[in-house]
């Protein structure tokens, strides 16, 4: 313990001199970079513009209420579609997750090779974000619902996968040892020893992610992918902000309901 | 003897048991998720010419991005890279610092109720909302430019962070805050010492995983015009400049994974 050697006597100090110095210096750099940021960034803003944003704001306010709710009409359908590609999104990844979580998990993994192979899969998947899949996929099969489903589908397989793949690694090896012990083949290992240890996870897994994608997917539309997406940059370009008002808390209700379906669905399994 | 008898006839075959027990609930389920299968199908309208159109289409688009072109486009994409860092870096940080006095007003334990309601109101409608449409409302205020995606992600980051340091603070062990208490520290010492080292170690975990989606999501306000790589992937996109499309997502993904394995280390250290 770094003590300090004075006339009165010993203190006691949390850390020593050089150590002290070296947090000092660590938390220097760290402003430093912060402000270096932020420097190129207030160099390319347009501050006038910043200047006038409470006015704009004010301005804003005032064209969005009242809502116009004689549009919630024509809301119906993209709600429902977004439900949709959230749902079926998520039941689509989940498909393909669990095989690449059981190859990327180390102790299911059948070749190291085949777990690099899987990781980077996971990767991939996970770093590019579901709007970027859709802005690809509408081009490659047109807009729509469909190319929306294939986007969250893509960008969840990534999510669901690393959850997974780490819930592997952490289940108990003495059941599976006791099912291996019984002369199961491998198949029946994972079905009997490991697939029951993880099913808890899975389902926490699948319902947290879903309840993302319903939060995802309202947006998809904003690059033709269908959902509400669609009516929102409609609304927007046209600069109806009645409409956009209207369709905020369609997404605002959407949002809360799906994650008290979430919360009561974890709380049933766990 | 007949009891003897009926009991040497044990069932010979076992049967895994189902997942729910209730079987008329389990039949529910299924019909449930088959009828909402088959109305999700009948309205999703996939137009499957449009599809199989798609198909020798998306091979062509693939073959686009093989080889990546690095070269060509290199010095706009090293600016939106940069601007995305950049971008990312003050988000993360003016984030967590504005998200820490609403993380601990939002926690039951710590705040008065109406302190309490304000603060999960705020973590709530930032959370709700995605990146995006925060983003193109920023667009609309502030003007395009790196600015607004930074509003956009502080704003995101408020809400993902303030929500985990609120949670943790109200699991955090109540004992220990009790000890600092009574030895009669201040409210700030006591936040000081009693629930920042409790809360810490996760705090930087996250913040580390936080950095990361920002990150990604600095690739997606570009597309509303807030700045950062996300532009000039549209522009790539929009130009059917598939290969420098490519470069860009390649680019992206190792940064992310760098940043995996920084997060990773950087836990390691602080553990």
């Amino acid at each position: 313990m770094p003590v300090l050697e004075t006339d009165k006597g010993p203190v006691w100090r949390r850390r020593t001199t050089f150590a002290s110095l070296a947090t000092w210096f660590c938390y220097l750099i760290g402003v430093a970079i912060v402000v270096y940021c932020w420097e190129l960034i207030s160099e390319r803003t347009i501050w006038f513009f910043v200047q006038d944003a409470g006015t704009q704001a004010a301005d804003m306010a005032t064209r969005m209420v009242p809502p116009k709710w004689s549009y919630m009409d024509v809301l119906w359908k993209p709600v429902w579609d977004t439900i949709n590609i959230a749902t079926l999104g998520t039941g689509i990844a989940l498909v393909f997750a669990v095989p690449i979580a059981f190859l990327a998990a180390h102790n299911t993994t059948p070749h190291p090779t085949v777990r690099a192979a899987a990781l980077l899969i996971i990767v991939s998947s996970r770093s590019i974000n579901s709007l970027i899949w859709a802005l690809m996929l509408v081009s490659i099969i047109g807009p729509g619902v469909f190319a929306g489903v294939i986007a969250i589908a893509l960008r969840s397989i990534g999510f669901c996968a690393k959850l997974l793949y780490e819930s592997i690694e952490e289940i108990d090896t003495k059941q599976v040892e006791a099912i291996t012990a019984t002369g199961a083949a491998r198949s029946q290992q994972l079905s009997y020893g490991i697939f029951p240890q993880i099913m808890p996870s899975f389902a926490g897994i699948s319902v947290f992610r879903w309840d993302i994608n319903i939060r995802e997917s309202t947006v998809l539309g904003l690059v033709g992918a269908g959902g509400i997406g669609i009516q929102l940059d409609a609304s927007i370009s046209t600069l109806a902000w009645t409409q956009v008002s209207v369709i905020l808390l369609v997404i605002l209700a959407t949002v809360l309901v799906s994650e008290w379906v979430s919360a009561k669905i974890r709380a049933a399994i766990i | 003897m007949t009891d003897l008898s009926e009991k040497t006839s044990y069932p010979s075959s076992w049967k895994k048991p189902p997942l729910i027990k209730r079987a008329w609930l389990r039949y529910l389920l299924w019909f449930g998720a088959a009828i909402y299968l088959a109305l999700a199908f009948g309205t999703m309208e996939v137009n499957w010419g449009r599809v199989a159109e798609g198909i020798p289409r998306g091979q062509k688009f693939l073959s686009a991005f093989f080889p990546p072109d690095f070269t060509s486009r290199w010095e706009s994409i090293l600016d939106g890279i940069l601007e995305s860092i950049w971008m990312t870096v003050i988000a993360t940080v003016a984030g967590i610092a504005l998200s820490v006095p609403v993380g601990l007003g939002a926690a039951r334990n710590l705040a008065p109720l109406p302190v309490y309601l304000v603060c999960r109101g705020i973590v709530a409608i930032s959370r709700t909302f995605p990146e995006i449409i925060l983003a193109i409302f920023a667009v609309k205020l502030f003007g395009f430019g790196p600015f607004a995606g930074f509003l956009a992600l502080t704003i995101a980051t408020v809400g993902f962070f303030a929500k985990l340091l609120a949670e943790d603070i109200e699991n955090m062990d109540p004992v220990q805050a009790e000890a600092i208490r009574s030895t009669g520290a201040s409210w700030l010492q006591w936040i000081n010492y009693a629930v920042q080292p409790q809360v810490m170690p996760r705090m930087i975990g996250l913040s580390m995983y936080r950095l990361d989606i920002n990150f990604r999501e600095s690739a997606v306000v570009g597309i509303v015009g807030g700045g950062g790589i996300g532009a000039t992937l549209l522009t790539s996109f929009d130009r059917y400049e598939f290969d420098s499309a490519a470069a860009i997502l390649i680019i992206i993904i190792v940064i992310v994974m760098g940043l995996e394995y920084l997060s990773g280390y950087l836990r390691k250290w602080v553990q």
